[in-house]
Order: C-alpha cells, then sequence, then structure tokens
C-alpha cells in the first residue's frame, strides 16, 4: 500500500503489521498494514463486516476481552508493540482512549466522578487536581457550561448527546494520546452529532484520532484522512479528498458511488 | 400476545373453558397463600390472647408452667442466619463473580465448577444435617471453636466450653446451605451488567479487578443486595440441617458457643410434646412468626431481583 | 511518553492487588465446594457398609441389632411423592400456563408473586399448615397428609418451569397456528405445549428431586412407621425421616443405617439431576411443532 504523499517521512502515531483477529477459527481482519498519521483524524470506513470495529478495538486491546478472540501481529503506538509480550495491556489502554457507539456513562456515579473515574483509578486522591481535570476535561469536550453547576446529578442524568460529550470528556480526562471513537454520532440526533463533529474537529490539535464510521459525508467532514476496509481487508488509504474524488482502487469508487453498502 | 377478538364460532368457546381452567390453578395459588395466613393467625390465636406481645420477648419456654415465650428461638434464628451471611455472602459473591467474569484462562473450569456449586443445592438438607452432626460438630469442637475462642473470646461472644453443637455450627452450617442460592441469583444479576459498562472502565486502564468493583459492582448494587436477602429468607427457613447441630436447647443463649434453638428448630423439637390446646396454639404462633418473616423478606427480595432481572430464575 | 513495556513501580501495585483479589475468589469457589465433596465422600464411605440387597427390601432394625433395611421409607417416600406428584402437576401445569399465556391480567401479576413466595417458604411451616387442614380432621397422621403437605413443595417449581419453557417458545409459531384458523385453546395445547415438553418433564424432575428431600414437613404430617405403609390414613414412614429418627439416636447402627438411607437418597437424586440434564439437552435440539 503507498503512503499519501502528504504523510512521507511523517513519523506514525499508530502502526499495524499484519494485523490480524477474528474469534475462533474465523478471521475478521486478515492482515491490516496502516499507518496512522499523528494529530490528525482518520476515518476508518467500510460496509458492514468489514472489520472496521474490530480493527479499531485490537488498537486498545479490547478485543482480547471477548471468550474466543484471537489476535496476530503488530501494532506500534510510538514503535512500541502494544502486543508485545512484555506489554502490560492496562498502560496500553490509558494511553488511548476509547469512545463507544452507544454513550455508556457510568449510572452509579455523578458527572463530576464520570469524568474523573480514569484519574481515581489511579489512585489520584488531591481533590484539587481532580477538579482542575474535570473542569479542563469538560471544557475540552464542549460540555462544562451544560453542567458546571450539576456536577453532582448522576451521569445518566444527560441527554443522549451530552451523554456522549461526557463519556469524551471522561476518555480526555486521563490524558491518551490517542482518543477511538466507534461510530459516536450513529444514536444521536442531527444536533447532537454536529456538535459533537465540530469537537473532534478541535481535538485533532492535542490528540490523533480514529474514527470508525459507516456515514461517508461524515468522514468527508471531519476526516484528514481515510481508510477504505472491505471484507476484512485495507482497499485503500489517502487523503480524504482524494480517497473520495479520486479514489485509486475500483472497489473503493464503487463503495463512493453507492453501487453497494 | 394479544387473542383475536370478537370471535364468535367453536373455537371462542374453547378458549374460554381453558382460561377459567387454568385460572382456577392461579387462584388456587392465591387462595393456598390466603389460607395459609388465615388458618396460621386462628390456629395461634389463643397464644396470641395469652401472651400477646411478651411472646416474642419473653425467654420461657415450660410446660409445667403453661409459659410460651420464644425470644431465645428467635435470637437463635437472627444470631445464625447472621453467621450465615457474614460467611456465605463473601464466598457466593465471589463464587458469580468467578462465574460471570469470564477472566481469561479460566473459561472452561467455570462451567464445570458452576454445575459442581449447582450439585451443592441438590444434596437435601437433611444429609447436611446428619453430616454436621457427625462429622462438622466434633471437628468444631476440636479444633475451630478452641482456636476462636482464644482469638476472639474477649467481648464473651466465645465464651464457654465448646461442644461442637451449637448456635456457631449451626451458623456455619446454614452458610453452607445459602451459598448456592446467593451465588445463583448473584450469578445471574452480574450476567445483566451491560458490557458496554465493562469495556468503558477497561478502555480507561482499569485492571479486572478493578472493573469489576467499579463498574459491575456498584451497578448491580439493588440485585445483589436481593440476592443476600433471598439468602437470609432461606436462612431464616431452614430446618432440618440446623436441628442436627444447634444443640435444641431453648434457654437464652449465653455465647456463640452454647447450645440454642431457631424458630424452625423449635417447631421440629417440640411438636411431639404440646398436649393442651395452648401449647399447640404456642408452636403454630410460631409458625405465625415464620410466616411474617418470610413473607417480609421474600417480598424485599423479589423487589430488589425484578430490578434488575425482568426473568424468574428457578432455584431449588 | 511512558513505556507500555514492562510496568514502573507505581503500577505494580495495582497489578499485585488485582492478582491478590483474583485468588481470593478463587479461594472462595475452592472453600465452596469443599463442603460437597466432604458430604458425598462421607455419606458413601459411612454408608456403604449398610448396603445390600436386603437393606432395600427389609426393615430397620432395633437398637444394636445390625443394619436390617429402609423398605418402610422407601415405601413410603414413593406413595407420598406419587400422591403429591399427582396433585401438584395438575394444578401447577395449569398455573403456568396462565402466567404465560394470560401475563398482562392483574391475576397472573398477583399469583405469580405469591408463586414465587411460596417457592422459597419454610416448608415446616407448610407442614403446621396441613397439620391444622388435613391430621387434625382426621385425627391422625397420614401419607395423604404428607402427601399434600409436598404437593405444596413441588407446584411453585411445577408452575415457574412450565411458564419458563412456555414463554420461551416463539409468538411466530403461535401466530402462524391462529393464522391457520386453529383456535387459540387448540393452539395452546398442541403446539405450545409440545414444543415445550421437555421444558415441563424438567419441572416435574426438579419438583421431584425436592419432595423427595424434604423432611420437616413430613415430621408433622406423615409421623413415622416401622412397617410399610398398609392404608392411607395412617402413619407413614419416609427415607428422610429415617435418616433424621435414626441419626440423631445414638445407637451406632442405627447411625448406619442413616448413612445408608442418606446414600440411598443421593443416590436417587442423582439419577434424578442427570435426567434433568439430559432433558435440558434434549430440549435445545430445535422446535417441532405437532398440530
Amino acid at each position: 500500500m503507498s503512503l499519501p504523499t502528504s504523510l512521507v517521512g511523517v513519523q506514525p502515531k499508530f502502526e499495524t503489521k499484519g494485523l490480524r483477529a477474528g474469534f475462533g477459527s474465523t478471521w475478521v481482519l486478515k492482515g491490516i498494514d496502516l499507518k496512522i498519521p499523528p494529530n490528525r483524524v482518520t476515518a476508518v470506513m467500510g460496509p458492514s463486516g468489514c472489520g472496521k470495529t474490530t480493527f479499531v478495538r485490537c488498537l486498545n486491546r479490547l478485543h482480547e476481552l471477548t471468550p474466543g478472540a484471537v489476535v496476530e501481529g503488530q501494532a506500534l503506538l510510538d514503535g512500541e508493540d502494544i502486543y508485545d509480550r512484555n506489554a502490560d495491556p492496562v498502560a496500553v489502554r490509558r494511553r488511548i482512549g476509547m469512545v463507544f457507539q452507544k454513550p455508556n456513562p457510568f449510572p452509579t456515579m455523578s458527572i463530576y466522578h464520570n469524568v474523573v473515574a480514569g484519574l481515581t483509578l489511579n489512585g489520584e486522591r488531591d481533590r484539587k487536581k481532580l477538579d482542575h481535570a474535570a473542569e479542563h476535561s469538560l471544557r475540552g469536550a464542549y460540555l462544562w457550561d451544560e453542567v458546571k453547576d450539576k456536577l453532582s446529578d448522576s451521569g445518566a442524568s444527560l441527554s443522549g448527546g451530552q451523554q456522549q460529550r461526557l463519556c469524551i470528556a471522561r476518555a480526555l480526562a486521563v490524558e491518551p494520546e490517542v482518543i477511538l471513537m466507534d461510530e459516536p454520532c450513529s444514536a444521536l440526533d442531527p444536533t447532537a452529532t454536529a456538535k459533537i463533529e465540530e469537537l473532534i474537529t478541535q481535538l485533532k490539535r492535542d490528540y490523533t484520532i480514529i474514527i470508525v464510521t459507516h456515514n461517508l459525508q461524515q468522514a468527508s467532514r471531519v476526516a484528514d484522512y481515510t481508510a477504505f476496509f472491505y471484507l476484512g481487508k485495507l482497499v485503500e488509504f489517502d487523503e480524504t479528498a482524494t480517497l473520495f474524488e479520486n479514489p485509486k482502487e475500483e472497489l473503493t469508487e464503487r463503495y463512493i458511488t453507492g453501487k453497494f453498502g | 400476545m394479544t387473542a383475536p377478538k370478537g370471535n364468535r364460532r367453536s373455537g371462542s368457546k374453547g378458549d374460554l373453558v381453558l382460561k377459567a381452567v387454568v385460572g382456577a390453578a392461579a387462584i388456587g395459588i392465591v387462595a393456598l397463600l390466603i389460607g395459609l395466613g388465615i388458618e396460621l393467625t386462628s390456629g395461634s390465636w389463643l397464644s396470641i390472647k395469652t401472651f400477646g406481645l411478651g411472646f416474642i420477648t419473653g425467654s420461657t419456654w415450660n410446660s409445667v408452667s403453661d409459659t410460651y415465650e420464644v425470644f431465645p428461638a428467635l435470637l437463635g434464628t437472627l444470631t445464625a442466619s447472621a453467621i450465615a451471611l457474614i460467611l456465605g455472602l463473601p464466598i457466593g459473591l465471589g463464587i458469580a463473580i468467578f462465574l460471570s467474569e469470564r477472566a481469561r484462562g479460566i473459561r472452561a473450569g467455570a462451567t464445570a465448577l458452576g454445575s459442581l456449586v449447582e450439585l451443592l443445592a441438590a444434596v437435601p438438607s437433611v444429609i447436611y444435617g446428619l453430616w454436621g452432626l457427625i462429622v462438622l460438630a466434633p471437628f468444631m469442637r476440636v479444633y475451630i471453636e478452641p482456636t476462636l475462642k482464644t482469638l476472639l473470646g474477649f467481648p464473651g461472644l466465645f465464651s464457654g466450653t465448646p461442644i461442637g453443637t451449637d448456635l456457631f455450627t449451626g451458623g456455619v452450617i446454614l452458610a453452607i446451605m445459602i451459598i448456592p442460592t446467593i451465588s445463583a441469583v448473584s450469578r445471574d444479576i452480574l450476567n445483566a451488567v451491560p458490557n458496554s459498562q465493562r469495556e468503558a472502565m477497561y478502555s480507561l486502564g482499569a485492571t479486572d479487578w478493578e472493573v469489576v468493583r467499579k463498574a459491575v459492582l456498584p451497578y448491580a448494587r439493588s440485585g445483589i443486595f436481593g440476592a443476600t436477602i433471598l439468602g437470609l429468607g432461606r436462612a431464616v427457613g431452614e430446618t432440618m440441617a440446623v436441628t442436627f447441630v444447634i444443640g435444641n436447647n431453648i434457654n437464652l443463649p449465653k455465647s456463640l458457643l452454647s447450645p440454642g434453638a431457631t424458630l424452625t428448630t423449635l417447631i421440629v423439637n417440640q411438636f411431639g410434646n404440646t398436649f393442651d390446646p395452648l401449647s399447640e396454639a404456642a408452636l403454630v404462633e410460631v409458625g405465625l412468626v415464620l410466616f411474617l418473616l418470610a413473607l417480609a423478606i421474600n417480598s424485599l427480595a423479589r423487589v430488589l431481583v425484578w430490578r434488575m432481572t425482568r426473568s424468574t430464575r428457578f432455584r431449588v | 511518553m511512558t513505556s507500555i513495556l514492562v510496568s514502573g513501580r507505581r503500577r505494580s501495585w495495582r497489578r499485585i492487588f488485582d492478582r491478590i483479589m483474583k485468588a481470593l475468589i478463587l479461594l472462595s469457589v475452592v472453600i465452596a465446594v469443599i463442603p460437597l465433596f466432604l458430604v458425598v465422600a462421607d455419606v458413601v464411605v459411612q454408608g456403604l457398609p449398610a448396603i445390600s440387597w436386603s437393606f432395600l427390601t427389609e426393615n430397620p432394625p432395633s437398637p444394636l441389632a445390625g443394619y436390617g433395611g429402609i423398605l418402610n421409607g422407601i415405601e413410603g417416600s414413593l406413595l407420598m411423592v406419587g400422591m403429591g406428584t399427582l396433585i401438584a402437576v395438575p394444578l401447577g401445569v395449569g398455573a403456568g400456563i396462565y402466567f404465560s399465556e394470560w401475563p398482562e391480567s392483574r391475576l397472573s401479576f398477583l399469583s405469580s408473586f405469591m408463586n414465587d413466595v411460596l417457592a422459597e417458604f419454610p416448608t415446616i411451616v407448610i407442614g403446621l399448615f396441613v397439620y391444622a387442614v388435613v391430621v387434625a380432621p382426621t385425627r391422625t397422621f397420614s401419607a395423604v397428609a404428607g402427601a399434600v403437605a409436598l404437593a405444596i413443595i413441588m407446584l411453585p417449581i411445577i408452575a415457574r418451569t412450565t411458564e419458563e419453557s412456555l414463554k420461551i417458545v416463539p409468538i411466530t409459531l403461535r401466530e402462524a397456528s391462529m393464522a391457520l384458523g386453529i383456535p387459540r385453546w387448540k393452539t395452546i395445547f398442541r403446539v405450545v405445549i409440545s414444543t415445550g415438553k421437555s421444558g415441563l418433564a424438567t419441572g416435574i424432575l426438579l419438583g421431584i428431586a425436592r419432595a423427595t428431600g424434604e423432611t420437616a414437613p413430613l415430621v408433622v404430617t406423615a409421623g413415622y412407621l416401622n412397617f410399610p405403609p398398609t392404608a392411607l390414613f395412617q402413619q407413614t414412614a419416609s427415607v428422610p425421616y429415617i435418616i433424621y429418627n435414626f441419626g440423631t439416636a445414638g445407637y451406632p447402627n442405627w447411625t448406619t443405617v442413616a448413612w445408608g438411607a442418606a446414600l440411598v437418597l443421593v443416590a436417587f437424586m442423582l439419577i434424578l439431576n442427570l435426567s434433568v440434564k439430559f432433558f435440558i439437552g434434549r430440549k435445545s435440539t430445535g422446535v417441532r411443532a405437532e398440530i
């Protein structure tokens, strides 16, 4: 797979080499070699069953938590293989944040405690540090103004869009370097979606973002680069504009023009 | 499921007959429980009138003086159940966590162990009682109770000569009996916690135990409380396993190592000794107390467990 | 930027704690399973000396005189559990059908709730109830009274399993049958029950298992007799009662008789539970409707 010209010589934030993953004897991902650029939004796109969600869940070692799951190959975060036998999955996940398809705040915790959940896990007890982190993350997720007066309300008391931004704040609070997003807007209405897309565009200044989406328009709105997956293989990877207007592969072109979904 | 309405052809008569017949069975269950309550109340009326509240606050059970008071037995029930919960809850919950959290690598053993724990529940309580009397009680007397006495004897909780067949052993055997109940219900509760909660906690960089402690258990809080209450209900109602090992003494116990009685063992033991209407009524009143306790405990448990899981799982 | 390889010192404390907790949880499983092994082992070891063909065909011995047999208990238990099943099955299956087919009615809600309460009820209290209602008027302990008490104990199990196994039958099956013009009651009987058949059998077997092991209610309803039952309205022995009676008496040979009876009971339970597993296996081989 040739690299888009703008990425030649750029040190990838995440690089997968021959990444294969599946369940039992079925391989969902059949060998992915992909270089994800830092501080950019990379979209992973493709029809149902192409392995895009599995791919992303391999990047923070979430995939292996499913019984029967198998993974092979390498995934290098800043040059270190997260699947190295000496690697600590807990440490890996600390550096990579994830936002899920359906917002999943912890219902028994307040908004405040939801946001700082990752920090208290690491033993942070200093109230001032936690307060500061909470405000900073909530601001970063464009949620501070809406919840600053009700931080002790339950995390589940917010609307869908707000819950998702809360989950983003929660992910931001541990100061990850990479944020994975698995179709983060598919359960949200258009207004909430727009807010989150705007947020994503701002976040890339400080984070590397990988977003799974089946929505072509969303990819063209937010992503700098797009990877097109089909049946577990990487078909094409390029700058979003190029991929959409001038795809190199016929398969890509057929998908873009809606010949199959 | 809605039945088609207004079907005036022959089928509808059959429908009504079926509904009436099976409906009668359903009514029968309600009638049974109501009948139970009525029968117990009327059967114990004489005793209620004679002793009033003293029945549960007094400590004399004496057929010569015709006084029947059950506070020692009530205390015994509460104490033995408390011991059973203190010992049984951590173990039952531990088993549930083990079986439901599917920690990597223990998968295959988990199903086998799960069936084994359920087999625990299949052994009739009278056999646990027999084993308790002949094997457990001497073991407690010789090894465990003297140790407890030396380690924790100071507040008088474990004072007195260890005899093996006492309140404490009663509590231990009850613990063994309620572990399958607590673990089975808790396992259902834990399985009902959505995976997305676990994944959210994992993705923040938590260890397996941290995920359980911070995401799974809090979510399952009320359900686990319900499982505990169900275990308590089972402990309160258990008779045979306890009566073999509790020493069957109707006087006020002085410590956990004294022989004692529970409400259930009181009934079983005094049953042949009731020769006049008053003592018979007293025994039925013990049954009434148990009836009310069981009703309260089980209603509370159902409410708590229903909130988390919509299905009612069968427990032996 | 911290490396993901080989944790630093601060995080290893969390890792150690994680390992400790996992070990404790494993320990709790082991602790729970130990009594089971011990009980079964003791039952086998202590009960085996008493087992012989005559153990199943003779009546109990006098104190200090050999092992005799538990024929009275076996016949009594068979009689009472059998009668109890005959009473409980129609009622339980009926109630279960009502719960599953008319779940929205208030009666369903109330009765189902009471069914659950009955399932966990102290069995000695059920025995007291049957004593007042059957034993007192007839002025004798009896197999009938014992059977009624056992029936009440079995009822909730059968009702609940019936309800659950019927609920599993997919709505599409029922709708297809009704769309063919088959009246609802026939649909229920043919399609639904034949598909849920093994579920019903499971429930009945589980009910029998529970009833066979019950002792406390029989103490106050059926009493005891040294001979097999000869009439329905007379004291009747049962295997659990033998365990209770002979186990607490103190004579060494009687204690062995109790262990032997326990062994017989455990063996019976094992057969029952294996049958249940067999039926559950059959159930999952698919849905077959006979209209």
